[in-house]
């Protein structure tokens, strides 16, 4: 395998050398680097950086876990519109361990992932897709003989940084779903003391998961991060702000329901429960297929499948979660609603109490009425008692 | 009735002379007036955000801006009214007695026993005992120090949320928030739930204030405008019962609370 390439190694052929040998040439190289940097939202003198960074440097052992997930992030990957990206991680990183695309299997494939993780310690990459259970001591996710957390633990101990892929790694995604039979935790609550990078999505975009690599190899730094992790490169913006849309919802103009006259329209789909305005991501830039187009061009709200908890933030067709504890499609107006309710009609029969209760207290008091006021205001009165 | 019904009334016939008490100054009283129209203002826009209604438009949408003006004004009235709030929390330093910021921390036994006696006298209206409370009463010190709790949560949450839209430093201080609730979407959520409490607080504030004025007639309705409201002087004295027991402190105060002469 091509652990005999990592970089712990002197000599080997670069990146650019082994593209070049596969056949790739010069112009489509240097194609490729403009475009991850412009991806990357470096500035032009930055595409030099990342030229360098793949002509001269060599291949980046990788070790690739999958836990409980659905591959999706992996099959995004795949699908990358362009050729290189795939390659860039399957071919040109060395990709030491993945269960869904190796070649070994058993016994050989666990002999990969320890000789990596002994021979190039503090060098690899840990990539993982998939949560990580931890009810039953984590027997709903055992790979070998061993659970996730363990597996996870032990590679996280000698990786240089981790990358988590996409919902299931970031955030637990539908594992942690309410009720979340297995425990199911992210990567960032069960490893500590190492660099991770939330690649969020559901899956994330290929474009931006080639670019969080591209941008590791260039650098070999952690890009800038959000407070939740995610490479401020591709989750700093909502897609609320990138969206085409954007004019109609500052308009007020709004698709009521689906395959209504507004929605012919194209209308911001704000009211059909698009999660848009509360979702980081580059889905209205970057958008899917090879930009063909995003789930808000195809007419369906954006679900917020870059954000935590996004299963449980459901309907996905109402803006307003329903509330929990409270039954489904309770929302925050209903219970407020009652709420209110409750307490005008509260007040209002405290009214009426009070009227009967304090029935002496309220009005004209003895000694009180106009007919019997001394002569002089309150103030001087005043004055006097105190003097 | 019960007969020691009126204990307060007895005497009045012989010396029913209620004093005129400064008890909100012009500062305090500013703050409410701004707070309340923020509170407005922010609930109205809020809930069209949360539900902007259906204008049938023919005009392309570059021609039509109103929910975007609807989110300016949230916005900005989120500022004045965190720099109202913030104000009026000096002010609990720097204010009377009546305004005093330790009045607002339910920590001493006499406020609890002042917010038993509100509840049994006004709330449940089991006995008549008259509340000797100058200020607000303890139980509306609480509730007002709750309320200063959920508008810190709506400046957290809401500049939390306006961040990611703002380069100004300022709602940048607030980010934390943002993973600390998991994300834009639940603190939106929260932000949401808590205007509620406004409604209902407004709805409950409101109703009580004309049930003190109607029941006590110590003016307070009309305390919020003038600053004025008139007590009997024993209430002044703190005689156990009295308002909660910070016995008045500066000369300042004593000034204010003396009638304004004339001269």
């Amino acid at each position: 395998m091509n652990v005999l390439e990592s970089p712990s190694r002197t000599g080997g052929p670069t990146i650019w050398e082994e593209m070049h040998a596969r056949g790739v040439s010069r112009r489509d190289f240097v194609k490729f680097c403009t475009w991850m940097s412009a991806y990357l939202g470096l500035a032009s003198s930055g595409v030099a950086d990342v030229l360098k960074a793949l002509e001269k440097k060599r291949r980046l052992p990788v070790v690739w876990l999958h836990f409980q997930e659905c591959t999706c992030c992996s099959e995004s990957f795949i699908r990358s519109s362009h050729p290189i990206v795939a390659d860039i991680l399957l071919d040109k990183v060395s990709l030491d361990y993945t269960e869904t695309l190796q070649a070994a299997a058993g016994f050989q494939a666990e002999e990969c992932l320890h000789r990596t993780m002994k021979e190039s310690r503090g060098e690899y990459l840990l990539m993982v897709e998939g949560s990580v259970p931890m009810a039953e001591d984590g027997a709903y996710c055992v790979i070998g003989g061993r659970s996730a957390l363990d597996i996870v633990q032990e590679a996280a101990a000698g990786a240089k940084a981790i990358v988590a892929w996409g919902n299931c790694a970031c955030a637990g995604c539908v594992q942690a779903a309410r009720p979340n039979p297995t425990m199911a935790r992210p990567i960032h609550q069960v490893v500590t003391g190492k660099p991770i990078i939330n690649v969020q999505g559901c899956p994330p975009i290929a474009e931006v998961m080639a670019g969080v690599v591209v941008y590791l190899l260039t650098f070999d730094r952690i890009p800038q991060l959000d407070a939740l992790g995610r490479p401020k490169a591709f989750y700093s913006r909502r897609v609320h702000d990138t969206c085409y849309r954007r004019p109609y919802y500052d308009a007020g103009l709004y698709v009521e329901s689906f395959d209504d006259e507004n929605a012919r329209h194209g209308y911001c789909l704000y009211k059909m429960g698009c999660r848009g305005p509360t979702t980081y991501n580059s889905c209205g830039v970057i958008r899917w297929n090879n930009g063909v187009s995003y789930p808000i061009q195809s007419g369906h709200g954006c679900i917020g499948c870059s954000e935590a908890g996004f299963w449980d933030n459901g309907p996905f067709y109402q803006r307003l979660a329903s509330f929990p504890g409270f039954g489904i499609e309770t929302t925050a107006d209903q219970i407020g609603l009652a709420v209110g309710a409750a307490a005008i009609a509260g007040a209002a029969a405290h009214a009426i109490l009070t009227n009967v209760r304090k029935h002496h207290e309220i009005g004209e008091q003895a000694g009180e009425s106009a007919s019997l006021a001394p002569p002089p205001a309150v103030a001087e009165s005043d004055e006097q008692a105190k003097e | 009735m019960t007969p020691e019904a009126s204990p307060a009334v007895q005497p009045a016939a012989a010396a029913p002379v209620f004093r005129r008490v400064y008890v909100w100054e012009l500062p305090v009283r500013i703050y409410h007036w701004l707070n309340a129209l923020c509170v407005l203002v922010l609930t109205v826009t809020g809930i069209l955000i949360a539900h902007p209604p259906a204008f049938a438009s023919v005009t392309e949408a570059s021609f039509s801006y109103w929910f975007g003006i609807n989110r300016f004004i949230h916005f900005a009235t989120a500022y004045v009214f965190f720099f109202n709030f913030a104000f009026r929390i000096y002010w609990g330093f720097v204010g009377n007695q009546f305004s005093d910021w330790r009045n607002f921390l339910p920590l001493r036994s006499a406020q609890f026993r002042q917010a038993g006696a509100v509840l049994r006298v006004d709330v449940l209206q089991a006995t008549n005992r008259p509340i000797d409370a100058v200020g607000h009463n303890s139980l509306a010190y609480f509730t007002y120090f709750l309320m200063f709790l959920v508008f810190l949560f709506q400046v957290i949450s809401g500049f939390a949320m306006y961040a990611s839209m703002s380069k100004s430093w300022f709602p940048q201080l607030f980010v934390w928030a943002v993973p600390l609730f998991g994300g834009d979407f639940a603190l939106r959520q929260w932000h949401y739930m808590a205007m509620w409490f406004f409604i209902v607080f407004t709805i409950v504030h409101v109703y009580l204030v004309f049930y003190h004025d109607y029941v006590e007639g110590h003016g307070v309705m009309s305390s919020m405008v003038g600053g004025w409201k008139f007590v009997r002087p024993d209430m002044l004295k703190g005689n156990g019962r009295s308002w909660f027991p910070l016995s008045p402190r500066s000369p300042r105060s004593e000034q204010k609370s003396a009638p304004r002469r004339p001269s």
